[in-house]
């Protein structure tokens, strides 16, 4: 039995300690935002957090994250009421298939709590573990700075630059 | 007793004199920067295959700036150096040196100006390079793009940061002198040795330094260390676990990975990335004089090799899944966060170099220290950008300091049958913090990815 603390709420559960926790996640917490794409730790889509830090929850046994605060997509928001990143993914429509996603915004957290001010390049710098298949980097990359405008409480009329650039 | 003192003031003074005749260094005079017309194509392309060997561009650029501009920041006990610019650029790079003051550079360690060198600069190498290479490379860089930046002010502490001192060290440390041929070994050797130990500097890292930073004669090759690597030890102390050959080592040399030995990571990856341009006879030679210091193996590691391969052969399913990475021994709780987080690649069906190296085969892991395991573990393989290549996710947000302990000590005593690293936990700790200082680069090491993604030239 393991017991793990997920978007604020312990669970216990009955696995393998070593069954990935991206499995744990999905199969028995029924957290379906964190995708499997390659189980290798290669296209980030995996991608959730564990103590404020972006990690591949393919890659990481569940028995290593007892007692640390993990965070999926699910812990950004709702779909009544959507988080700042999502809001701003929402806005932006940086999703083709979406597969990409959750673990992209996850990424992204954990980059704006750290460095709530990240510059577009340092956006770009963070992102980089994170593959999307579809191809939609440049809207991904506006949705993220858009994320941190909100997030820093800037309104539309003054966002930075790359987030105001039109769609496209 | 008074004509004694006045003999101690006059030798001081002769001495001063001495030293101050031979650290004094006149200027080349400036030139107007020669028109790229001016050099032979045939030259200039010799001098890009010649400026690999050299690894010019490793130090000369900074990541996500332009080539050969310099600015590079690197580390020594002694403070900050930044790398100089080596374009063409008038102002500030060496648009205005003649090929006798790039000569004087390569051979003394002298600018232009005539101030010293620091010998973060190889010039106790370069010193080897014959006029023609000089030539070749003076005709390379001087037609590469001119690039205007100024590198920052080195931070060195008194008295290091007065360049007349340099001359002290020189004194102490430096020979200076063309490559003497070996006359008992072969061409092939020789080819090697030049290139070893002059353009290529491999002993700069791979040789381990005094207090004063220079490398230490009696220790040639014995393993040093490199941008918070340790640079493994070419000579018959190599912890490789199957003898390098010659062939295994042209390959890795040329390819920057090899199926006995795993793939080239921190500084080295660069190495590699640059010598896969060589033309093959010099490739071959470079292992050829390489494989002659490390010299034959004794028989007991030969043996001790070929157990390896047996078991390599048999061994496919990977050893039983311990139950728990947080009860039991630390070796038991090492094996478990092994068998959840590292063996889906490194016991995997994947060949090299895209699946991981069996941990038999890891020179990391039968290393004397355990610093480049720590550096892999916490920080991994970055991806190379816009083409496939090896890769390896960092671990530092999954593991803590005390699991990362843990894991290292089973992989010693599992693969290498060596007892665990004694001071790996205050080592692990600081290279998280960042204290201890490591540079991280893709495998080919050449793009600095991600920040040279974009990068102009
Ligand atoms: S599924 Fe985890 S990184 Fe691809
Ligand atoms: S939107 Fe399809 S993979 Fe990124």
């Amino acid at each position: 039995m393991l017991k793990l603390n997920v978007n604020g709420t312990s669970h216990d559960v009955d696995v393998d300690p070593a069954t990935p926790l991206l499995y744990v996640l999905r199969n028995d917490l029924k957290l379906n935002g964190a995708k499997f794409g390659c189980g290798l730790g290669q296209c980030g889509a995996c991608t959730v957090m564990v103590d404020g830090k972006a990690v591949f929850s393919c890659l990481t046994p569940a028995m290593l994250v007892e007692g640390r605060e993990i965070k999926t997509v699910e812990g950004l928001g709702t779909i009544d009421a959507p988080g700042p990143m999502q809001k701003a993914f929402i806005e932006q429509q940086a999703a083709q298939c979406g597969y990409c996603i959750a673990g992209m915004m996850m990424r992204a957290q954990a980059l704006l709590e750290a460095k709530p001010d990240a510059a577009d390049a340092d956006i770009r710098q963070a992102l980089e573990p994170n593959l999307c298949r579809c191809g939609t980097h440049m809207r991904i990359l506006r949705a993220v700075a858009r994320a941190r405008d909100l997030m820093q409480g800037k309104s539309a009329d003054n966002m930075a630059p790359a987030a105001a650039t039109g769609r496209g | 007793m008074k004509r004694f003192w006045i003999g101690v003031l006059i030798l001081i003074v002769v001495c001063l004199a001495g030293f101050a005749v031979y650290a004094w260094k006149p200027a080349i005079d400036p030139i107007e920067p020669p028109q790229r017309t001016s050099f032979d194509q045939a030259l200039i392309e010799k001098g890009a295959v010649l400026a690999s060997v050299g690894n010019c561009t490793a130090c000369h650029t900074k990541p996500g700036g332009k080539s050969f501009a310099g600015g590079l920041a690197v580390p020594t006990p002694f403070g900050t150096i930044y790398s100089t610019n080596i374009t063409p650029d008038p102002k500030t790079g060496i648009g205005r040196w003649s090929e006798a003051a790039f000569s004087r550079a390569m051979r003394e360690g002298v600018e232009r100006d005539g101030d010293h060198l620091y010998p973060a600069f190889p010039f106790d190498h370069f010193t080897l390079v014959s006029d023609e290479d000089n030539k070749a490379l003076y005709a390379y860089l001087m037609t590469r793009h001119a690039v205007e930046s100024r590198p920052p002010a080195n931070e060195l502490t008194f008295p290091l940061n007065l360049r007349f001192v340099l001359a002290g060290w020189k004194l102490l440390f430096f020979h200076k002198g063309a490559y003497r041929e070996d006359t008992a070994q072969s061409a092939e050797w020789n080819r090697g040795a030049y290139l070893v130990e002059g353009l290529g500097h491999c002993g700069a890292c791979h040789t381990p330094r005094n207090a004063l930073g220079a490398e230490r004669k009696g220790a040639h090759l014995a393993g040093g260390e490199a941008e918070g690597w340790d640079a493994f030890a070419l000579d018959r102390s190599s912890s490789a676990p199957v003898p390098w050959t010659h062939d295994s080592l042209d390959a890795y040399l040329r390819q920057g990975w090899h199926a006995d030995h795993g793939v080239a990571n921190g500084p080295m990856a660069e190495v590699t990335g640059n010598l896969g341009r060589l033309p093959d006879s010099d490739m071959s030679a470079i292992a050829t004089y390489l494989i002659s210091r490390m010299s034959e193996p004794t028989p007991e590691r030969a043996a001790a090799a070929e157990d390896i391969r047996k078991k390599l052969s048999i061994d496919q399913g990977g050893t039983p899944i311990p139950a728990s990475a947080t009860t039991g021994s630390p070796t038991s709780r090492g094996g478990a966060i092994y068998q959840a987080a590292c063996a889906t690649c490194h016991d995997g069906s994947r060949p090299q170099p895209f699946g991981g190296i069996d941990f038999h085969l890891s020179s990391t892991i039968a290393a004397r220290e355990p610093q480049n395991a720590i550096n892999v573990v916490l920080f991994g393989l970055p991806a190379t950008s816009g083409r496939e290549s090896p890769i390896m996710p960092g671990f530092a947000a999954t593991l803590t300091d005390d699991q990362v302990a843990d894991l290292l000590g089973y992989l010693r005593e599992t693969y290498a049958q060596k007892p665990a690293w004694a001071d790996a936990k205050t080592k692990i700790a600081d290279t998280r913090s960042g204290k201890y200082r490591v540079s991280v680069g893709p495998s080919d090491g050449i793009e600095r990815s991600p920040d040279n993604v974009g990068a102009k030239d």
